[in-house]
């Protein structure tokens, strides 16, 4: 029977069915950290038990650690206890720990790919709901909770409903100064955070083939934004070219007998999905966020809608804008570039690209964070450090930081901070904090001026 | 996991949309590595101000309102994949939260930790509002074995349940007691798949 790429890689892992049609399900990789992992291991020591494959269990320190001065202890008493559990459990418990300082530490979802960990055809899980970054590579990977995190690190499996099977596909060519941020985020504002609940997506398109790993991750990303389970690429030579070479990645003869499997990983062309959309290229602009919610997105030219909801009022309400008003023109105060949704090598080359001989704006702060201790390297080898330091910007040492304000990465109450992470809840980004979320292009255009402007205006 | 069989109690009204993980629990409180006192922050920067003082309008800073039945509006629960929304909600004192719709995994942590996520439809979910609003004494019911959602006066929804979480719920088991059991499939199926 025809089968789709979600069906190919699930229908390969299922252990068992059992009742109520959910299966037990193998899970390949499961990364760990510090926040989501202390009441696993707890739990696994009130049981008596161990982690069941080590070798498939990997550890970092990402989600709240400070990002300056990582050489020191960490300063605030409760960050720094949850980071030595998690140093506490990895010896304990015999998993290997990317700690801070390490150099392979960095965010779950940087680090996956990066080092080669993440691959077509696995299955793959974290506790964090942006594990779905790793479907970019044909996997088929989500976000957990803790209950769960000890299900996978005491018996590698799950018990899982199937989601539903949802095509996007965007075909086209992007304009000049729109990237997959912008693709993304124009998705989740047309179809609300909402939209996809019970589905796993799969992006299709040229709009999407044509794009870099890096770009597609950032979709992938952006998936668990519109509610959907996950979100994946079918694997292609892009795919493949990226992970040559990488660490957890076989070479020679092995890899050439990888890449033969995962050419068979794509979906049948008379497969058939739950649901298909279509969407064209041509009409996404650069986008910005005026709400509280990653579906509140509009292009850089439009004015924010209105609407009667008490919801939608007490959200415009939260971050001082009104109905009718563009955000082109907006002054802000504050300028993120980080997080797993756009801080990995090409996002920092992007920026420095268009940053180089300009500087930021007097009244605006610029925190530019990699998404790992390897990107960190890398920016610097290439001499990205310079160009950012030459701007204004100032280069942090990899984390969340102020993707979820855990540590002392806040923008203070009230004020505007443009962000190339992924959600703008209220008080995301720290308490009474207003964030705009867009693209790195648009961001680093608004570090320059000091308020938020059409990126495409530069490069015309 | 603690059990849960029947339930009567007034409900808490919190009429807004699209409530995510990180208005149930900020980040910022996540430090905590045991599952206990996440109540404490449970809607923290809608119940707290800047120094800490209540403020005053919030739901739960409402006397009137009580009860281990907690009634929000759609799409409760979206954003991050935190447990420790649910460990907030439970810490609190909430056993069963009643929406129109829920963020998946909030609703599988949910039901990990001995909640009950009832999903009813729009209508229904203001019908509950408004009586609620009418009198916030209330009393609902939850018969879980049944599936009903009623109360005293002609209110009475039939609601949805997986029958597997079902009956962890009304046993109090959890997934992983499953499968600590399915060790010798797990190893098998590594060693047809050459893991
Ligand atoms: S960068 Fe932000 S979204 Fe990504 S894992 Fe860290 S906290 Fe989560």
């Amino acid at each position: 029977m025809a089968k789709t790429l979600f069906d190919k890689i699930w229908d390969a892992h299922v252990v068992k069915e059992i009742a109520g049609g959910r299966e037990v399900i193998y899970i390949d990789n499961h990364f760990i950290h510090e926040v989501t992992s202390p009441q696993a291991f707890a739990g696994m020591k009130a049981r008596g038990i161990g982690v069941f494959r080590k070798s498939q269990t990997h550890a970092t320190a990402d989600h709240n650690v400070p990002t300056k001065d990582q050489h020191l202890p960490i300063q605030e008493a409760l960050s720094r206890k949850q980071v030595d559990t998690l140093i506490e459990n990895c010896k304990e418990f015999g998993v290997e720990l990317y700690g801070l300082g390490h150099e392979k530490q960095g965010i779950v979802h940087v680090i996956g790919p990066e080092l080669g960990i993440t691959q077509p055809g696995k299955t793959m899980v974290c506790g964090d709901s942006h594990t779905s970054t790793h479907g970019a590579f044909g996997a088929i990977a989500f976000g957990i909770g803790t209950s769960q995190v000890e299900q996978v690190l005491s018996t590698q499996c799950l018990i899982l409903k199937k989601p539903k099977r949802l095509r996007i596909t965007v075909d086209g060519e992007l304009q000049t100064g729109v990237s997959s941020k912008d693709i993304i985020l124009y998705l989740i504002s047309k179809l609300g955070v909402g939209g996809c609940t019970g589905y796993f997506v799969e992006y299709a398109g040229t709009a999407i083939t044509s794009l870099s790993m890096e770009a597609r991750m950032t979709i992938c990303n952006m998936s668990i934004e519109m509610g959907a389970r996950g979100g994946l690429i079918a694997p292609d030579e892009t795919t493949y070219e990226y992970l040559r070479g990488r660490e957890f990645v076989p070479a020679g003869p092995a890899f050439d007998e990888k890449v033969a499997q995962w050419k068979s990983l794509a979906t049948d062309a008379d497969a058939v999905f739950d649901k298909e959309l279509e969407f064209s290229a041509h009409n996404i602009s650069p986008m910005v966020t005026y709400g509280t919610n990653p579906g509140m997105g509009i292009g850089i030219a439009e004015g924010i809608p209105d609407q009667e909801s008490d919801s939608f009022k007490k959200s415009l309400a939260y971050m001082d804008l009104r109905s009718g008003e563009k955000l082109e023109g907006k002054v802000i105060q504050h300028v993120f570039i980080g997080s797993c949704t756009n801080s990995r090598i090409e996002d920092l080359r992007q920026v420095a690209d268009f940053v180089e001989g300009k500087i930021k704006s007097p009244d605006v702060q610029v925190m530019i964070v990699p998404g790992s201790k390897k990107v960190e390297q890398q920016a610097k080898e290439e001499g990205l450090d310079k160009i950012f330091e030459a701007a204004g910007f100032e280069l942090r040492q990899p984390g969340c930081s102020a993707c979820l304000g855990m540590n002392e990465d806040k923008i203070p109450s009230g004020e505007y901070c443009i962000s190339t992470s992924n959600r703008n809840f209220e008080g995301r980004q720290g308490p009474g904090a207003r964030t705009i979320l867009a693209s790195p292009l648009m961001a680093a255009a608004a570090a320059i001026e000091g308020k938020i402007v059409d990126v495409r205006k530069f490069l015309n | 996991m603690e059990k849960l069989n029947q339930l009567s109690s007034s409900a808490v009204p919190l009429p807004i949309e699209d409530i995510d993980t990180d208005q149930i629990i900020p980040a910022r409180f996540l430090k905590g590595i045991s599952k206990e006192g996440f109540g404490e922050n449970l809607f923290r920067d809608w119940r707290y101000d800047k120094s800490d003082k209540e403020i005053e309008g919030f739901v739960l800073n409402n006397k009137i309102y009580q009860g281990q039945i907690l009634v929000a509006g759609r799409n409760f629960g979206c954003g991050s994949s935190r447990e420790h929304a649910a460990w907030a909600l439970g810490d609190y004192g909430f056993r069963v939260v009643v929406s129109s719709f829920f963020a998946d995994i909030f609703k599988g942590n949910a039901l990990n930790n001995g909640i009950l996520p009832i999903t009813v439809s729009d209508a229904q979910l203001d019908r509950i509002f408004r009586k609620i609003e009418e009198n916030p004494e209330t009393v609902f019911s939850v018969d879980l074995p049944n599936q009903v959602l009623f109360d005293s006066a002609g209110i009475s929804i039939q609601f949805e349940i997986d029958a597997y979480k079902k009956e962890c719920l009304l046993n109090g088991y959890d997934d992983i007691d499953y499968l600590l059991n399915m060790k010798e499939d797990i190893t098998a199926f590594e060693q047809k798949q050459n893991v």
